[in-house]
């Protein structure tokens, strides 16, 4: 079976343009998004207590939120149904610092009245706590990138590096501003989410790439975006078979995963899709923007295979002791 | 090769990565006594994670109070007169009447470590150094992870993990809380001072309990503490104590005459010998026994009490002198406990999560192993055999390395096979490409192997290269994610990319002997 003619090439370069334009403002308005809205954190980030409750029979939201206002320590909690009606999530800023009795012992006292329930979880995160997880999370994401730059950079040409974090900085901003806009919560999970689709999307960026490298070195074919267009066009049926795949595996999180995963999963199923689209049509055209030229790197090559001849000519002469 | 269409090196090594695979992940999958397991994380079984704030400076306003004590003792013992001893946060102040006695003082002194010495005329004035101070609270820290590791151990909870994090921080892990209770009665224990203390009651102020205010009992050198039973009852006692529970050797359970549970307490030899010559000295006034600033007895001295042991009674249940002997037992916390972090997971959600994560598991399975089949016909069912290979190893390895397995680790397991697949997506395509141009199967498989590896290895390090990161800076459960995603990629690519080359060396003469028939072995016809 085969979902594409093998043999077309696609003019991308041609759409590219409009693709490159149209998505980049999406991601200068998430980034203004994220300025002005700003993302929600959850208690991970933000501190805060998250309290689970199920209930033996439908949970009484009323009766609960009437129980929680008598009580300071509860203002601004938040009371939602989580998964089914039997079960409840209340969650609210303050925490306590007490070890022996904490916001969780208190919140089961001051429900108990309200009927006959099973405490899932509770989730305390102090102030302190959710400041020094921000920071390791920006820390991650900011040295993943700076790694693959460096690595591709290594592996392949600045021009590619630079292109490559572009293309990521533009699936991040993009996937963070549909968390804004569809009010998904920033948690640890969803911050795994984030760095693991950096990892997806320089994956499917680094493929077309590497037959844009192999395409320069077998082609006389001095345009760009030919190159481009026939790299793009042959890898695509892999790069769309891999999405399916994995698309297949992050839609069954998101349908069987439960509820806590949720985040986790909705923000994969976005961020790969977006970091597919983005390989095809921001990463390779990207090379083009920032003024790659094949001649320059055709020259590259042979001045390196030059070199090269020139050392193993220089050893063999020394070998041999004729110098 | 001419050794095709047999056994050869590549098939080997998948062949022993198979059995070793298999052989590793059967204790986790059989769940076994014997052998390494993956466990399970506190978010799939159920149980209590916390992170604990150690208050360091704590330490240092203890270690000045007996240093404190130590000063009144030998002053006593050597009958030295000293006026105004005071120990107020982390300084000691005390005036010497007779400046004979100076050069006394001064060589004890000399003999505390890190005490740094501040006369004027006869007035002293004693802080701790900078780095003693350092010393003390990375002392405590290490101490308080010590004690709570063994009240957690005499406690009886299976697999207790207590662990420093930072220089200020506790992680307490314990999977066996099933319930609310059980899990703030293992928090109580945890948090318990267990400091003990021997004071001396002020009989001379003790008339004014009930109207004193803490701040003129500063002034006479003494504190106001209230009985365990009610805060009514207080009492006025010197502030400085006679002796402390760092002098305890052990605590055990009893039963006084009227049955009610007590804790019986011995003191070590020193201990002892302040003990008795404190109690000779003060016939007719009472000592009171103090457990975390709460006082429980006082009793009258009647005679000199030697031998070094006594008894703490105050209408105990049974439970509780059990865990405050544990806690006695394990030592005082130098530091008390706060709570930065705790998450608490009930056994029920575990296995929902539990459940949840391997239905995702399944059908993703099924999902990615079907489409490949259909897909590539032949070269798809070596794909699935290299997978199912690949999720026997990820276990393995993990049972290995003692990982934990968590919610977001099981997720890493999903998605390892979505990426898995991958690589032989990449070669397949190559070999496809190299058909339609013409070229033999056996030797379109060469090549595209070959054509391939190097798109596979750059995004498979570049893969590794986030999980990495995600793995040193992550917490918790991601780092579960990390360590999945990094393994299963890793393995990826002895089985996606040897392992199914091994096989396809070894199916040579078949494919040969089939004709070189691509829509059999790779699911597409050949042009022209």
């Amino acid at each position: 079976m085969e979902f594409f003619p093998h043999h077309k090439v696609y003019d991308f370069m041609k759409v590219s343009r409009f693709f490159i334009v149209t998505t980049l403002s999406l991601a200068f308005i998430s980034i203004i998004l994220f300025f002005t809205h700003g993302l929600s954190y959850g208690i991970d980030f933000a501190g805060g207590t998250v309290v689970q409750l199920k209930y033996e029979q439908t949970a009484p939201m009323d009766k609960i939120r009437e129980a929680l206002a008598k009580d300071k320590l509860f203002s601004g909690a938040i009371v939602t149904e989580f998964g089914s009606p039997e079960e409840v999530q209340i969650r609210f800023a303050s925490t306590t610092e007490g070890v022996t009795h904490d916001v969780g012992d208190i919140i089961r006292s001051t429900l108990k009245d309200s009927g006959s329930f099973d405490v899932r979880k509770v989730d305390i995160v102090g102030p302190k706590v959710g400041g020094e997880l921000r920071q390791k999370g920006i820390m991650a994401a900011v040295l993943s990138m700076i790694g693959i730059m460096i690595y591709v950079g290594f592996r392949f040409e600045w021009t590619f590096a630079v292109a490559s974090i572009i293309t990521l900085l533009h699936d991040v901003a993009i996937t963070t501003g549909a968390l804004i806009l569809f009010k998904v919560e920033m948690s640890l999970d969803v911050l795994a989410a984030i760095l693991t689709l950096i990892g997806y999307s320089i994956n499917d960026t680094i493929i077309i790439y590497d037959r844009i490298r192999e395409e320069l070195k077998s082609t006389k074919d001095m345009d760009l975006m030919h190159v481009i267009n026939t790299s793009v066009s042959k890898t695509l049926s892999r790069t769309i078979l891999t999405v399916l795949t994995v698309f297949f595996v992050v839609f069954t999180l998101y349908v069987f995963g439960g509820e806590i995963i949720h985040g986790f999963s909705f923000t994969m199923l976005l961020g790969l899709i977006i970091g597919s689209y983005s390989s095809i049509f921001i990463s390779a055209p990207f090379l083009k923007v920032l003024g790659f030229s094949v001649e320059g790197y055709k020259n590259k090559i042979a001045l390196k295979e030059k070199n090269r001849l020139e050392k193993a000519k220089m050893r063999s002469q020394y070998e041999k002791g004729t110098v | 090769m001419n050794n095709a269409g047999k056994f050869n090196y590549r098939l080997v090594i998948f062949l022993i990565a198979i059995i070793f695979g298999v052989g590793m992940s059967m204790p986790t999958f059989l769940q076994t006594q014997k052998g390494a397991k993956v466990s399970l994380g506190l978010d799939l079984q159920g149980g209590l994670h916390m992170v604990l704030g150690v208050k360091t400076d704590e330490a240092i306003k203890s270690k000045v109070k007996s240093i404190a004590s130590s000063v009144k003792f030998f002053a006593q013992s050597s009958d030295i007169i000293i006026d105004d001893l005071r120990a107020i946060e982390e300084t000691i102040s005390f005036s010497l009447l007779d400046k004979d006695e100076e050069k006394k003082i001064d060589e004890m002194l000399k003999t505390i470590s890190g005490l740094q010495v501040n006369k004027e005329a006869l007035k002293y004035t004693l802080t701790l150094s900078d780095k003693e101070k350092d010393l003390i609270k990375e002392y405590a820290l290490s101490q308080a992870v010590e004690t709570i590791r063994n009240r957690l151990d005499q406690f009886g909870l299976a697999e207790p993990n207590v662990a420093k994090q930072g220089s200020d921080k506790i992680l307490v892990e314990l999977p066996g809380v099933k319930n609310a209770e059980d899990e703030q009665r293992a928090r109580e224990l945890i948090a318990k001072a267990a400091h003990l203390q021997l004071m001396a009651v002020d009989e001379k102020k003790q008339d004014r309990s009930a109207t004193m205010s803490p701040t003129e009992a500063e002034q006479y050198g003494d504190v106001i503490l209230s009985d365990a039973k009610s805060d009514h009852i207080r009492y006025i006692l010197k502030e400085i104590p006679i002796l402390d529970g760092s002098m305890l050797t052990d605590a055990k359970v009893g039963f006084d005459q009227m049955q009610q549970p007590v804790i019986n307490f011995t003191l070590n030899s020193e201990g002892a010998k302040i003990f008795g010559d404190f109690t000779a000295g003060n016939v007719g006034n009472r000592l009171a026994i103090v457990l975390d600033n709460k006082v429980y007895s006082a009793p009258n001295i009647r005679e000199r009490i030697g031998g070094g042991s006594g008894q703490i009674s105050g209408g105990f249940s049974v439970k509780e002198a059990h865990d405050v002997a544990i806690a006695l037992r394990s030592g005082a916390l130098l530091a008390p406990v706060t709570m930065l972090e705790k998450r608490s997971i009930g056994p029920s959600l575990g296995a929902d999560s539990i459940h949840a994560s391997l239905m995702a598991l399944i059908s993703g399975f099924a999902l990615v192993s079907g489409f490949m089949l259909f897909y590539y016909r032949l070269a798809g069912v070596v794909a699935n055999i290299a997978l199912i290979a690949n999720l026997f190893l990820l276990i393995a390895i993990m049972s290995l390395f003692g990982a934990t397995l968590t919610l977001p680790g099981m997720a890493g397991i999903v998605l390892t096979i979505g990426m898995a697949v991958d690589a032989n997506v990449i070669i397949n395509e190559r070999i496809r490409e190299l058909l339609r141009q013409g070229m033999p199967i056996t030797q379109a498989i060469e090549h595209g192997y070959e054509n391939a590896m190097s798109a596979i290895l750059d995004s498979n390090i570049t893969s590794i290269l986030t999980s990495i990161l995600l793995y040193v800076y992550g917490t918790g459960p991601i780092k579960g994610f990390a360590i999945s995603t990094a393994i299963g990629i890793s393995v990826s690519m002895l089985t996606a990319i040897l392992g199914t080359h091994g096989i396809y060396d070894l199916l040579r003469s078949r494919i040969e002997k089939s004709n070189h028939n691509p829509i059999m072995w790779f699911g597409i016809k050949r042009s022209h």
